[in-house]
């Protein structure tokens, strides 16, 4: 299973949930918190995250960053 | 500068003038009494070092002149008094913009459709902005067909100078009638890209904006002050006028493009029968000049306006006088262009009437 | 306006699949949550950096929601007035003709008050590419009904749902546009699914390189979301465009170059 993780701007964030939706993982959700627009933020919940990107792709605020593990470098 | 002497219309005569004053592209549409103006273009394209463009409207043609002033090109159009009409919002838009470029309304009589025949009724809307906004237009009246063909390298020239959009206001008799004209060489006035262009963002700059939209009232208000602050500037340094025997003159006649060749006549009439009379024409109706009407109003008894409207510059020339004088006014519209004769008719009742001549 | 900027510490062993172009501003955007524009803003940043033409491009957005797109895209920009952007975007690609140029336009101003422009830009084949963000309605001025609002749909001028009888039918004017032999490449695109945005992306990609080719307009319409608009929120508004936009604007490509192959 690959690994991945992200990172969410939660300044940036508007709480509209698209991420939430797209995430096949269901590995997101709405943090209890809110930012300094008082909107709640989006954040992961789960360490189940494959960093497939989707959640970045429809993220209409560019506000998350996707990784993903490298993959194990071939011995040469 | 060695000027190239030919016989021309007046439309064809602008347009040559926009070609050697280095035009990189001119946008417009068909309308009488101007259509040569793009007619001469499109036969000269291939030949010469421009670009020429039919748009689908007025609108699209002076929001096309936008897109390539904002690219830092030199650019014209020209319309008539309905197809200006139709300019006057992206005309508002460039202006606030600060974008220069060249535009000739060849005025034909209004209002509405009005008919083909010369006017100058589209005064108001050149001079006072007929947009939206605090804005104002550079206008140069031409009265030959050698005036269409100078006023084009001065508008360019002033456009530039001021970042914003001039105006050559003739009419449907100025750009229709051949005259003899004196053409400045190719080359004569060069032109750069300007730095605030938008021609793409190389690494070493900050994106380049064209944009005449400032939500927060405090930026909209300072671009406003630097419009004004141009217009004064303008008023103080760019105001051209002939003066035609004003000096002894009791009764001044003010009248502006193709009015004055007939009041100039007019005067030569009038002192034939020892009446001194003297012209006032104003070359740029903005800026104008309200400065030597005024100075005119100390010695002069009377002034007679002239115009081809229902009395529009004539507003103008009262602000200047402010007073001192009276100041009457004759005026022919629908087309009709006033006869020499009868303007003199008018200048001999007022002698008479006002002046209390005994002749 | 103050924004946090994003520099985790990127975890040992991990390598960064996806960020935010540079060809995007710092600047956070002012649209509504789960507005279809700021996907769409991002993809065509993302082209431009990806084709490396930053330099080479110069973009046009007219009144619309879409008005400040000049904060947030990186590249040189000019604003048009309503309606005029394709016109504004001609006579730049006139003067400029080997730069990129595109059009970033709504319903409202593509369709309704620029039919015009729309029309004879496409009719003279200008090399540009335009983009047009159809989600059936005005948004900036507060949800007004647009050329493209749906029979039946609410909107604040049709406040019980839109009446074909006194407000005429919903315009699909990207496939009139496809008739005209000046367009060269047209699609209908959207961007409120994972797979969605892959394929716009890749749609728009196209439609900067065919430009090189210069062989005529490449308009790419892409359907989206107006949550604030039809009061709804983001992830139903998806949905609901899913059911009820896409039947009356069908995706796909609606017109190909004959020589099927990348813009080589």
């Amino acid at each position: 299973m690959i690994k991945g993780y992200i990172a969410i701007d939660k300044e940036i964030c508007k709480g509209c949930e698209l991420c939430i939706e797209a995430c096949p993982q269901g590995s997101l959700i709405l943090s209890q918190s809110i930012n300094h627009r008082g909107y709640r933020y989006a954040e992961l919940k789960e360490d189940n995250c494959t960093g497939c990107t989707n959640c970045a792709l429809v993220c209409p605020d560019a506000a998350i960053m996707v990784y993903r593990a490298a993959k194990a470098k071939k011995a040469v | 500068m060695e000027r190239e002497i030919r016989l021309m219309k007046g439309n064809e005569a602008m347009a040559e003038a926009a070609i050697r004053a280095g035009m990189k592209a001119y946008f417009g549409y068909p309308i009488t009494p101007q259509s040569e103006v793009m007619e001469y273009l499109f036969e000269q394209m291939p030949k010469r070092n421009f670009k020429v463009l039919q748009a689908e409207s007025e609108v699209a043609a002076i929001n096309m002149i936008y897109g390539a002033a904002g690219s830092g090109a030199r650019v014209m159009t020209s319309s008539s008094s309905p197809g200006m009409s139709l300019m006057q919002e992206g005309i508002s838009y460039i202006a606030a913009a600060e974008l220069p470029c060249l535009l000739a309304n060849i005025v034909r009589g209004g209002p509405g459709l009005g008919t083909i025949q010369p006017s100058q009724g589209d005064y108001f809307q050149a001079v006072k902005g007929g947009g939206h906004g605090d804005y104002k237009l550079i206008v140069l009246a031409p009265n030959s067909v050698q005036e269409m063909a100078d006023f084009v390298f001065d508008g360019f020239k002033l456009a530039e100078k001021f970042r914003g959009p001039a105006m050559i206001l003739s009419d449907g008799a100025l750009g229709q009638m051949m005259e003899k004209v004196a053409l400045l060489p190719e080359g004569s006035l060069p032109h750069t890209v300007p730095a605030w262009a938008a021609t793409g963002k190389p690494a070493n700059r900050p994106p380049n904006v064209i944009t005449s939209l400032y939500i927060e009232p405090e930026k909209m208000e300072m671009i406003n002050h630097t419009l004004q602050a141009k217009y004064k500037q303008l008023q103080k340094e760019e105001v051209r006028y002939e003066d035609y025997q004003t000096e002894d003159a009791d009764i001044v006649l003010t009248a502006f493009g193709l009015s004055s060749r007939i009041c100039q006549k007019a005067v030569d009439l009038a002192r034939e029968q020892g009446i001194k009379a003297g012209l006032l024409r104003p070359i740029t109706l903005f800026p104008f000049p309200e400065k030597k009407i005024a100075e005119i109003a100390e010695t002069a008894k009377v002034f007679l306006d002239v115009e081809m409207n229902a009395g529009q510059m004539v507003e103008d020339v009262r602000l200047a006088v402010n007073g001192k004088k009276p100041v009457y006014f004759k005026g022919r519209m629908g087309g009709i262009i006033p006869s020499p004769e009868e303007i003199l008719h008018e200048i001999e009742q007022i002698s008479e009437q006002v002046l209390s001549y005994q002749n | 306006m103050e924004t946090e900027v994003l520099t985790p510490e990127v975890q040992e062993g991990f390598d960064c699949v996806y960020n935010k172009p540079d060809t995007l501003t710092d600047t956070r955007f002012h649209y509504c949550p789960g507005c279809g524009h700021g996907v769409a803003h991002r993809l065509l940043m993302e082209v431009i950096a990806e084709l490396g033409i930053q330099e080479e491009t110069i973009g046009v957005a007219p009144v619309g929601c879409s008005v400040f797109a000049y904060h947030y895209m990186n590249i040189d920009m000019q604003e048009a007035a309503h309606g005029r952007a394709s016109a504004v975007a001609t006579g730049v690609k006139r003067v400029l003709p080997d730069k990129y140029v595109f059009s970033y336009q709504g319903d409202g101003d593509l369709a309704a008050i620029g039919t015009a422009e729309t029309i004879h830009t496409v009719n003279r084949g200008e090399n540009i590419l335009m983009i047009f963000i159809n989600n059936g309605i005005y948004g900036m001025t507060g949800g007004q009904m647009a050329p493209t609002t749906l029979a039946n749909m609410v909107t604040s001028t049709s406040p019980y749902g839109r009446s074909t009888e006194w407000a005429g039918f919903p315009l699909k004017i990207t496939e009139m546009l496809a008739m005209l032999p000046g367009a060269y490449y047209v699609t209908r695109q959207a961007v409120h699914t994972p797979n969605s945005v892959r394929k716009a992306k890749k749609a728009i990609k196209l439609g900067f390189e065919y430009q090189k080719l210069k062989r005529g307009t490449c308009f790419i319409e892409i359907v989206s979301n107006c949550p604030s608009g039809w009061k709804m929120n983001p992830v139903d508004s998806n949905k609901w465009l899913e059911a009820n936009m896409l039947t009356m604007y069908p995706l796909g490509d609606i017109k190909v170059p004959v020589k099927e192959g990348q813009g080589e």
